[in-house]
């Protein structure tokens, strides 16, 4: 990357030196395609399916709308009090991160993260219109002509064209996608819809034709994380030195040369700018294209395979004393991986469970504090509950509210004129709607306090909630 | 500069300092963030420039966009007072007595009247309205002077013994120990009548005895059954629930010195929406009629 000025002296800033990766096939090439196509169809794509929820909702499958508080995903209809799911969402990312980093080292930088996948839509961009690394190199040394000018007219507007499309399918995610759609290129969008593609837009173009590996190497603190994550049991990109040393290439090669001819082929694929030779390191995000390099040049030169290889530090060790590699089930499978692996289902398996007993009808009782209670004129007394009817189901529900315990008390709206109390009030609660109501409660001066308002749907699936309340009466005067 | 130490493992100078074997290394910063950093500073520049950014002695300096917090909030206020125009000009309009309870406009005059409550009236009845010594609760169902809607209206409009106010509630009871009306025996025994009919004590000779004083002296106003009449906004005795308190002492001073609490005219100081929502308010604490 950046090496000392030549007097030794440390230099103020480091340029960022041009990385002009050549493109390689092979097994990894392909892998890291069918990953890139299937991430960025899922990204593009998923704004546009649809998904009946009937009158009430948006049919939209994945919405984050904002606006009415509410998360969309296909069948699952979040809402806020409900963000817990997004958090165990987060805890599984998290504890996912662990689990790949341990078996397969930083899988997720080289192949899934979006700044690799942008990274490398870029890279494929400018190859189709600059050619391929050499051809890159004798460009970006070629006088300005009108020929270079208009093919770095081309990568840029082409680049630029991929960040609108990217801003643009991230704000189809908060918003009606056909409509937004339509009124964006009419003109018609909201403010805040243009300034997110603008800033979008900008980011992706810089991150993807200009960032790139610095990103990775200064913006993003995993490289560092994963110093933690790692261990000598972990899968990562590894030369084999044992095998490749002394490298030598042409006349120089004799009978102790090792496999390693010097070629560079490692190093002019990567697209960090690294030299994978050098041992592990905190650049390398595991992209694996060296591998491929290698394996090419290793059948030319009739070598096996694997110079450079997916190994974890303890084979090469073992292979290097001349002993046998764990078999790779062994790798996978260690009371680590595992102990992770039961981390993550258990909370997956957790909100699954969750979410399939959870009721679309909640009730959430407030006690008025001030005043706690009220003295009435006849001796009774009088404590006022503020409730909270959800309704999370698109479709209009009778309920019925009832008191269960605390003989002799009675309740009624505080909306109501009449004041008839009842043990049992009714309300239709409209779809997709939380209704509030001051409930007051009027019960003897003596009694027990614990008592319970009972919330029962009047439909066919009488769905129940019980919320246990108290009730608060003045202390007797000795 | 003196010659500087080199890290053998990756060859970049050290700043000198070592901890445990820790050295740090003195890389230098790539070129994109020094720029990001210097953009930032000509930045902050042009922000000091636009916006208010330099205490000087007296105030700030004003920034040539001329924002100031006290503008954006004023700013804000007169949208959402716009943005309720229409309702108060409604609530101005309607007559609060027959309005239907469950209509949206009573919802929004609720709501209204609970934050007109906590700026003018939670000074004496409280936050809660639950009311202190001399400040009636409005939370509770007994009423001097009436509780429905126009009888709350009206008390609000006009307030309690109001100088000046003709229609104001007015109403004086006698000091009956410091006018000489009643001796002091005859007030302890009148006590024991009044805590007799609000079951708080027994029969016995004293209340016996007050029973006929109380005929002869309360009873015109309070009536016979001691249950008050609000024409006079005389409280009902025979309740739970005191203004001043039940006990021996206070309501000796009370018959001695007689009470004579006051409430402001708020027709002269609130407009009519105010006054509209204020009656939806306390009429909607539980013991409105």
């Amino acid at each position: 990357m950046h090496a000392p000025s030549p007097d030794g002296q440390a230099r103020l800033y480091a340029r960022r030196a041009d990385i002009f990766p050549r493109a390689i096939g092979g097994f990894y090439r392909r892998l890291k395609w069918a990953v890139m196509v299937a991430t960025l169809a899922i990204y593009y794509v998923t704004p546009w399916i649809r998904w009946n929820r009937g009158p009430y909702a948006p049919d939209q499958a994945v919405l984050v709308d904002l606006a009415h508080r509410r998360f969309y995903f296909f069948a699952i209809e979040i809402w806020p009090h409900e963000f817990y799911y997004v958090v165990g969402l987060l805890v599984m990312a998290g504890i996912g991160l662990f689990l790949v980093t341990t078996t397969v080292g930083r899988a997720w930088c080289g192949y899934a993260c979006p700044q690799t996948v942008w990274t490398d839509l870029f890279l494929h961009i400018e190859r189709a219109i600059d050619g391929d690394r050499n051809a890159q190199v004798r460009l970006r040394k070629a006088p300005w002509s009108i020929a270079k000018a208009s093919r770095r007219l081309l990568k840029h507007g082409l680049w630029l064209g991929v960040g609108l499309v990217t801003g643009g399918a991230w704000v189809f995610y908060f918003a009606d996608a056909p409509t937004l759609a339509h009124n964006f290129v009419t003109g018609q969008a909201a403010y805040v819809a243009y300034a997110t593609i603008a800033i979008l837009t900008a980011t992706t173009y810089v991150f993807g034709g200009f960032m790139r590996e610095q990103v990775c190497l200064y913006m993003c603190p995993w490289p560092r994380i994963q110093g933690a994550m790692l261990d000598e049991r972990s899968l990562i990109v590894t030369y084999k030195d044992w095998r490749g040393e002394p490298r030598s290439h042409g006349l120089k090669r004799s009978e102790t040369s090792g496999d390693c001819i010097d070629c560079q082929a490692c190093v002019q694929v990567c697209p960090v700018g690294i030299d994978i030779r050098d041992g592990a390191q905190f650049a390398c995000i595991t992209c694996a294209l060296c591998i491929d390099a290698c394996d090419q040049m290793m059948a030319k030169i009739d070598r096996p395979r694997g110079l450079i290889d997916y190994a974890t530090l303890e084979d090469c060790k073992a292979e290097a004393a001349g002993a046998k590699p764990v078999p790779i089930r062994r790798t996978i499978l260690r009371p680590r991986t595992i102990a992770y692996f039961s981390t993550w289902g258990a909370v997956g398996l957790a909100m699954v469970f969750a979410l399939g007993a959870r009721t679309r009808l909640d009730l959430a009782v407030g006690h008025d504090r001030n005043p706690l209670w009220v003295q009435l004129s006849d001796g009774a007394v009088r404590n006022a509950y503020t409730i909270k009817i959800r309704n999370m189901e698109s479709r209009a529900r009778p309920v019925a509210l009832t008191l269960e315990g605390l003989p002799g008390a009675a309740m009624w709206d505080s909306l109501t004129d009449d004041h008839r109390a009842a043990r049992a009030l009714g309300f239709v609660i409209a779809p997709d709607q939380v209704d509030t109501h001051r409930i007051y409660v009027r019960a003897p001066a003596t009694g027990g306090q614990d008592f319970a308002f009972l919330l029962r749907a009047q439909d066919q699936q009488r769905t129940h909630v019980r919320v246990a309340a108290r009730f608060e009466r003045p202390e007797i005067q000795p | 500069m003196t010659e500087r130490k080199i890290d053998e493992a990756t060859g970049v100078p050290t700043m000198g300092h070592e901890w445990d074997g820790i050295q740090e290394l003195d890389n230098p910063m790539p070129r994109w963030w020094l720029l990001t950093f210097y953009a930032c500073i000509i930045f902050a520049i042009g922000y000091c420039i636009a916006y208010p950014a330099i205490p000087l002695l007296h105030r700030a300096t004003a920034g040539m966009l001329g924002w100031t917090s006290h503008g954006q909030l004023a700013e804000e206020t007169a949208k959402a007072e716009a943005a309720r125009a229409a309702t108060k000009a409604a609530l101005a309009k309607v007559d609060i007595a027959t309005l239907d309870p469950q209509s949206p406009l009573m919802r929004a005059a609720i709501e209204g009247g609970r934050a007109a409550f906590k700026i003018n009236c939670a000074a004496c009845h409280g936050a809660g309205a639950a009311g202190a010594k001399g400040y009636p609760n409005l939370n509770d169902d007994d009423w001097l002077w009436g509780g429905t809607r126009a009888d709350i209206h009206q008390t609000l409009i006009h307030g309690i013994r109001q100088p000046g106010d003709d229609a104001t509630h007015m109403s004086r009871m006698p000091a009956f120990g410091r006018d000489g009306i009643l001796k002091a025996d005859d007030i302890d025994d009148v006590v024991s009548y009044i805590r007799l009919v609000s079951r708080q004590e027994r029969a016995n000779a004293s209340s016996a005895r007050g029973a006929k004083l109380f005929a002869t002296n309360c009873a015109v106003c309070h009536g016979n059954d001691a249950r008050g009449g609000r024409q006079f906004g005389a409280p009902n005795l025979t309740d739970g629930i005191w203004l001043y308190g039940g006990d021996r002492d206070t309501l000796t001073a009370t018959v001695a010195n007689a009470r004579y609490g006051v409430m402001p005219a708020w027709g002269v100081k609130l407009d009519p929406a105010t006054l509209n929502m204020l009656t939806a308010y306390v009429h909607s604490l539980g013991g409105g009629e």
